[in-house]
This record gives structure tokens, C-alpha cells and sequence, in this order.
């Protein structure tokens, strides 16, 4: 893969932002990864480059955390909560409906790009238990009934843009 | 604001904002003020439309001299929300919709008239109650570390003045000597809130011995306890009261730096700190030379990535590093080498929060709260299956019954009470006959459990244990860094012979090996996590021996839960012979004849899903 000028420009930028910060990886991978929405190889070794810190070690990290990607997320990141309260209350059922509707398991992203699953440890919305929250937006009390809705309600959304 | 620059000039903005806060909520000059909770699980629920539906009525009808609006932190009544409380009458509406706000504006902002219909009803006495200090759920409460949470914005550093904000920091800065404030703090009695239950004052001091230029505070806010949301609704309500606790922590033993370790999942929280951070370096808060006395501090924020370990304190100050976060073997502790190698205090946002308090009313006052080893209150986050889910901050103590029944209201649908899972996956169940038990750090550990974080999940009749277990494990085994054998193979190992049993293919032989492999993982981990991760298992083991009995020897799972243990079942007298069922069976595996002949379910084709169940209008279905 080649990266692009501009994205190897913006990350290069992202590095020397935080030239000043004791030990600034974690901050620029957040970073990368809030805007483009994983972290590519390629992209790891132009923070490499930047950042004097080893491309193993950088893949290291990214690998470690849950929040970092290597892989691109669908445009629509769709996290049902398996945190203990969400799960006591059936949020299982939920997952597996999602997974049934859109064809993929979870930690997986559909063809079209547009819906990625994630299996969330709590988001700390327990009173609203079982929570889903898509692109950040927080659904409560979902049922596996509701899923399907939800699910043609983003289809719809992207139908109309 | 102007700069504060002394504590003289502190101590006059204080008398300001606590002026202008004691006015906003006692309506002097006839002005009225609204709170609306901007919390995540009232943001949810749409709070903050809510908020901007009410500023814009309220500007459309020319009563902005009249009536203020404010945004506040959590009520922790969560499953109530969203609220919206009026001052100076105290009164507390819940559950409020966009749509109800032009009733709450025109009846009672302008008519002056209680809207009956948005008050919180008891569900036991029926009756409507409209002061929130008399809702049963807030009426054993004591609010310290939740203090200001649901009074003041969050966003406004003149509302943390306003409501006793850096009283503590002033006194401790003007008129103590770092050792007092240690002393001060181990008089206290006050233990880590994290889990382990620490003595903070201890820690401390073992920081404050050590000589070095540099040391560091940590808060961890990582709170990563699958059911536990305190700290992310304290980092939301009130800020400004951490920061201050961290300050001090700082001031006691010789720090200049402080660090926020807080979860990505917690944007709001992520968002509030840095304003107040922002805020309050603008005004010299923060900074060097604060007050005027030569004490410098700086406070940065680094965003957890999702792994749970990061709770660890070791693999946190790795993760702060830059590098993977896996914990470091203890000795040396954080408190002698922690970040960068330098002294560092690691402490859990909840024992910040209640630092200032202790400092503004004094350790022995302090000490008069909670049981003889563990003092103070504690925030609980009760969830699951409980009426009253929410944040409730008691007493050290309290009995789980009070907790549980008085506070949570009981069990909805008039299940049964089971179990109620303290500590996350490093805790365990307390039952039925703990229930008069005072919880303290002490007491739940020699009942088999653990504090934890405070995540307090409520399971009734319905709840599998042995299928919770299993839960904890599969949480276990992907959130295990890998970097010691006995966690990352043997919680492997223990899923494994848990997923057996579920599957109807464990024996006894499968019991006595999962409790030796948990005492190996116990003795053989590097860190807590692995260390207490087997704990879940053995507790439900302990607990509920009938439920593992009945899984292993006769193959059934009593709470109908373990899918393969279970059967759906049409009870043929029940039937209404209407097909419903086998028309919404997804592999078709039930058969009958519509109106004559009961339907049946053929159990070799069923994949239990349970749409049958759900579907059937003559409730003809069930499990067993």
C-alpha cells in the first residue's frame, strides 16, 4: 500500500505535535487512529521515522490495545456492550442478532465498509443496560427486535447521502 | 476570571462564587434555576437536547433574567433519567422528554404549579414524591466523593469555587506542612478505592521518603471493572474536586507533576477534565508559584486504549509510557520506581475525590464515618437486575440489605434474589445469607469476595452461575496481557473446562481440575489480574455447588440458561393449535396441524433461539 502525500504530511504533523511530551506514542497513535480509523503498517513506519522508536515496538503497542486497528473499521462502528451488567440483562442475544443480520462476526467489518461489530467490556452506561452505542451515540435498552431497525435506519441514512 | 495569585485572592473569589452559587440555588432575587443532567446515560436519553430546548424557550420568552439553565453532572439515578430539577423548591422531575419541557416551563416556571405527572412515584407506597432528598433510593446516601455531582456545571471553575472548591488545597498550602497533610490523611483511615484498599496515607508517606527532584501523582481512571461507573461520573460531575485531591496528593509528597490515566471510552469525561485543566492553568490554579507559595504543579491527561490491565497500576504507568501495558514484577513498588522510573503514587479517582473533603472537615470527623478498618463512604454501582440501577454513595458498612432493598428497591418483576457479584472479575457473589453483613474491605473478603471498584451486579433466579463464571473467564482470557504463563494459559484452561460444563460435557473430575488449576494461577501470577482471576469461578463454586452439581451429573441447567442444557417446550394443553410458531421458526423444526393438532418442537433441529417463546400469544412455551 502506498500512503498518500497528504496523509504521510498530516501524520508527520501529528508526530512533531507532540515532540515535546515524554514518551508521546500513545497520544499520536490515539490520535492517528481517531482520524483515520486504524493504523496501517505504512503508517507505523513513517511515526517510526519520526519518532526514532523501532517499527516492532510501535506494532507492539498497536497490536496490544483494543482501541487500535490495523485493519480500516466500517464507517458506521456499531459496539454492543458484554459488560457485566449489559450481559446479565441479555446482551448476548443482541450481538448474535446483529451478527446474523449483517453477515460477519464481531471485530469484523462488511463488505461495503459501512458497519463494523464490536464486542464492548462496558461502556459505563449500566442503567441503560443492554447498551449499544454506534459511532459513539449511545442506544439503551435495546432488544434483539430493535436491531433490525437500527440496523435499516443507518442503511436508510446513507441511502438519502 | 482575573489571575489568583494569592490565597488571598482565592479566598475572595470564593466568597464571590459562593455567593452567587448560594443565590442561584436559593432563588434569592426571585431567580429560578434549572439543572439538567449531563451525565452519559441521561446524554443517552437525549438530555442535551433537552438542555438546548429549554434555553431556546426560555430565550423566546424573554425569561432569561428570570430563570438560569444549567448543565450538571450525574444524579446517579440513572435508570430514572433524564432529570431536571428546579430550584429553589428542590424539585425533581424524571424521565423528562424534549416534549415535556414546554409543560415544565409554562406550569411550573411560570404558573407556578408542580408538574404531577413527570414526579419519581415510589413503587412501593405509590405516592409521588417531589423533593429528591426524600426518594428512598437518595435517603440513606452520604454524598462525598460524589460531592457537587448534579449541583454544579462541571464546565465552570466559578461553580467548583461556589460549592467549597479549593478549600482544602487553600488550607493545605497556607497552613500545613506536607508531613501534616500525610498525617492528616493517615489519620483518616482512609484505604485505596481502587480495589486492594490501600492506606492512601501510607502510600504517601512511602513516596515522601524517597529523595528525589521528580516524583509523580497518577490518578487512575481507567475504570475498566465491566459494571462499575463511578469514577467516569465523578471525572464528569466534578472535575475540578480530583484535580484538587491530586494537588494535595502532589503538595504531600513532593510531586509537580500529575498524570489523568483515564479510559477512551469516556469521551465526556476526557472533554470536562480538559477544560478544567485548561481553566484553571489560565487562572494559576495551575502552574508555577500557585498561590503564592512556591508550590508548582502541571496536571496532563494521557486516554487509555481498551485494555483492561491498564487498571493495573504497574501496567498503567507502562502504558503512560508508550509501551504495551503489561504490568512490572512488585518490588520495586510504583511509590519507590514508578513512571520514568521516578516516585510515583498511583491512586484511583474516587480516593482523590475524597482527599479535599477530609482535609476541609478533618481526619478525626472523618474517621467517625464507616467501620473500624475501613472508614469514610463508598460509591457502589449497582446494575443488573435491580430496580434502582444507578450510583449510590453509602457509608462504609452498610449491610447489602439496605443496599440492595432499601436503596435499589429490590428486584424487578418480582424475581427472586440470587446473588449480587462485587469486585468484577476479581471479586466474587455474596447470597441471601450475607445480606445482614456490614460491608467493609475486611468483611467482603472474608465472605469469599472483594470491594473492587465498586461494581455491585444484582442477579436474580434467572442468572446461570455457572454461565456467569464463564462470563467472568472469556472477559479474563482476552483482557490477559500474556506476559505471565499461569494467566495466559491457565484462564485458556479454566474457559475451556468452563465452556465443557456448559456444554453438558464436564464431569467431576472437571470441578477438582478447575479448582487445582485456580489455586496454580492464584500462587503463580504476576499481577492481581491474574492473581484473582479465578476467584469468580471459585466463589460461584463455593456458593452455588448445587448449580455445578446439576450442570455436570445431571446435565441440567436449573435457570435455563446454558443452551445446550435446555429445551424449549410446548405445553400441548396450552396450545392453541394457531401454527404461530412453526411459521416463525427459523429452521423450521416445529410441526403441527393449524387448529388440530398441538404443535411440537422436533429438539435434534432446534438451534434455541427462543423466537417460538417469545412469539406464542398463549404463552404455551417455555423452557426447561
Amino acid at each position: 500500500m502506498v500512503i498518500r502525500a497528504e496523509v504521510r504530511k498530516d501524520v508527520i504533523a501529528i508526530c512533531a505535535m507532540h515532540k515535546d511530551e515524554p514518551s508521546p506514542l500513545m497520544i499520536i497513535l490515539s490520535q492517528i487512529q481517531k482520524k483515520y480509523g486504524y493504523i496501517p503498517l505504512e503508517i507505523q513506519e513513517v511515526v517510526s521515522q519520526e519518532t526514532g522508536i523501532p517499527v516492532a515496538e510501535i506494532f507492539g503497542v498497536v497490536t496490544f490495545y483494543n482501541f487500535f486497528s490495523l485493519t480500516p473499521k466500517g464507517k458506521y462502528v456499531i459496539g454492543v456492550c458484554l459488560g457485566t451488567a449489559c450481559y446479565v440483562k441479555a446482551s448476548q442475544p443482541i450481538i448474535e442478532k446483529f451478527q446474523t443480520i449483517l453477515g460477519i462476526k464481531a471485530g469484523e467489518t462488511t463488505a461495503d465498509g459501512l458497519f463494523t461489530i464490536e464486542a464492548i467490556r462496558c461502556m459505563g452506561a449500566c442503567a441503560l443496560a443492554p447498551a449499544v452505542s454506534i459511532n459513539g451515540k449511545v442506544y439503551p435498552q435495546m432488544t434483539v427486535d430493535k436491531v433490525a431497525p437500527l440496523i435499516e435506519e443507518y442503511r436508510h441514512m446513507e441511502v438519502k447521502a | 476570571m482575573d489571575k489568583i495569585t494569592n490565597a488571598e485572592s482565592l479566598q475572595k473569589d470564593i466568597e464571590h462564587c459562593s455567593k452567587a452559587f448560594d443565590e442561584k440555588i436559593k432563588g434569592l432575587g426571585g431567580k429560578r434555576a434549572v439543572m439538567v443532567c449531563g451525565g452519559t446515560g441521561c446524554l443517552a436519553n437525549d438530555s442535551d437536547a433537552i438542555l438546548k430546548e429549554f434555553e431556546k424557550q426560555i430565550k423566546e420568552r424573554g425569561l432569561e433574567g428570570k430563570v438560569s439553565i444549567n448543565h450538571v453532572g450525574c444524579f446517579g439515578f440513572c435508570s430514572q433519567g433524564p432529570f431536571v430539577k428546579i430550584f429553589p423548591e428542590d424539585t425533581l422531575y424524571h424521565k423528562v422528554k424534549v416534549s415535556d419541557v414546554k409543560q415544565i416551563i409554562e406550569d411550573d416556571l411560570i404558573g407556578g404549579k408542580i408538574c404531577e405527572n413527570l414526579l419519581y412515584v415510589d413503587p412501593v407506597t405509590k405516592e409521588k414524591v417531589v423533593r429528591q432528598d426524600d426518594i428512598n433510593f437518595y435517603k440513606k446516601q452520604m454524598r462525598i466523593s460524589l460531592h457537587g455531582c448534579s449541583l454544579i456545571n462541571p464546565d465552570l471553575l466559578e461553580e467548583s469555587l461556589g460549592y467549597d472548591g479549593f478549600k482544602a488545597l487553600k488550607k493545605v498550602l497556607t497552613t500545613m506542612t506536607p508531613q501534616q497533610v500525610i498525617d492528616e490523611v493517615l489519620q483518616s483511615g482512609i484505604r485505596g478505592r481502587g480495589g486492594a484498599g490501600f492506606p492512601t496515607g501510607k502510600k504517601w508517606q512511602f513516596a515522601a521518603n524517597q529523595k528525589s527532584d521528580i516524583k509523580y501523582v497518577v490518578c487512575n481512571g481507567d475504570e475498566g471493572d465491566p459494571g462499575a461507573f463511578m469514577d467516569r461520573s465523578i471525572l464528569e460531575g466534578n472535575p475540578f474536586e480530583v484535580i484538587e485531591g491530586m494537588m494535595i496528593a502532589g503538595y504531600a509528597f513532593g510531586a509537580h507533576e500529575g498524570y489523568f490515566y483515564v479510559r477512551a471510552e469516556y469521551p465526556v469525561a476526557v472533554q470536562r477534565l480538559l477544560r478544567a485543566i485548561d481553566d484553571m492553568t489560565k487562572v494559576g490554579l495551575l502552574g508555577d508559584n500557585i498561590l503564592g507559595t512556591g508550590f508548582n504543579f502541571r496536571v496532563h491527561l494521557r486516554e487509555g486504549a481498551g485494555a483492561f490491565v491498564c487498571g493495573e497500576e504497574t501496567a498503567l504507568l507502562n502504558s503512560i509510557e508508550g509501551k504495551r501495558g503489561m504490568p512490572r514484577p512488585r518490588p520495586p513498588f510504583p511509590a519507590i520506581k514508578g513512571l520514568w522510573g521516578k516516585p510515583t503514587c498511583v491512586n484511583n479517582v474516587e480516593t482523590l475525590a475524597q482527599i479535599p473533603y477530609i482535609i476541609r472537615v478533618g481526619a478525626a470527623e472523618y474517621a467517625k464515618v464507616g467501620t473500624q478498618g475501613s472508614k469514610g463512604t463508598k460509591v457502589f454501582a449497582l446494575g443488573g437486575k435491580i430496580n434502582n440501577v444507578g450510583l449510590v454513595e453509602v457509608p462504609m458498612g452498610t449491610t447489602l440489605r439496605t443496599l440492595i432493598f432499601d436503596i435499589g428497591g429490590g428486584i424487578p418483576n418480582g424475581k427472586k434474589f440470587k446473588a449480587i457479584q462485587t469486585g468484577g472479575p476479581s471479586g466474587g457473589c455474596l447470597t441471601e445469607e450475607d445480606l445482614d453483613t456490614p460491608i467493609d474491605y475486611d468483611t467482603l473478603i472474608a465472605r469469599g469476595s472483594m470491594m473492587g471498584s465498586g461494581g455491585a451486579i444484582v442477579m436474580d433466579e434467572d442468572n446461570c452461575m455457572v454461565d456467569v463464571a464463564h462470563f467472568y473467564m472469556d472477559f479474563i482470557t482476552s483482557e490477559s496481557c500474556g506476559k505471565c504463563s499461569p494467566c495466559r494459559i491457565g484462564t485458556k484452561r479454566l474457559y475451556e473446562m468452563l465452556t465443557q460444563i456448559t456444554n453438558g460435557q464436564g464431569t467431576e473430575q472437571t470441578l477438582k481440575d478447575m479448582k487445582e488449576l485456580a489455586s496454580v494461577i492464584k500462587l503463580g501470577s504476576l499481577c492481581a489480574l491474574g492473581q484473582t482471576a479465578a476467584n469468580p469461578i471459585l466463589s460461584t463454586m463455593t456458593k452455588f455447588p448445587d448449580e455445578y452439581h446439576a450442570h455436570v451429573v445431571d446435565k441440567k441447567c436449573p435457570a435455563h440458561v446454558c443452551k445446550k442444557l435446555m429445551q424449549f417446550y410446548i405445553d400441548p394443553s396450552l396450545c392453541k393449535k394457531c401454527s404461530k410458531c412453526a411459521r416463525n421458526c427459523p429452521v423450521s423444526c416445529i410441526s403441527g396441524v393449524p387448529g388440530k393438532e398441538p404443535y411440537v418442537i422436533d429438539q435434534s433441529k432446534c438451534i434455541k433461539c427462543g423466537t417460538c417463546m417469545a412469539g406464542c400469544p398463549f404463552h404455551a412455551i417455555s423452557k426447561r
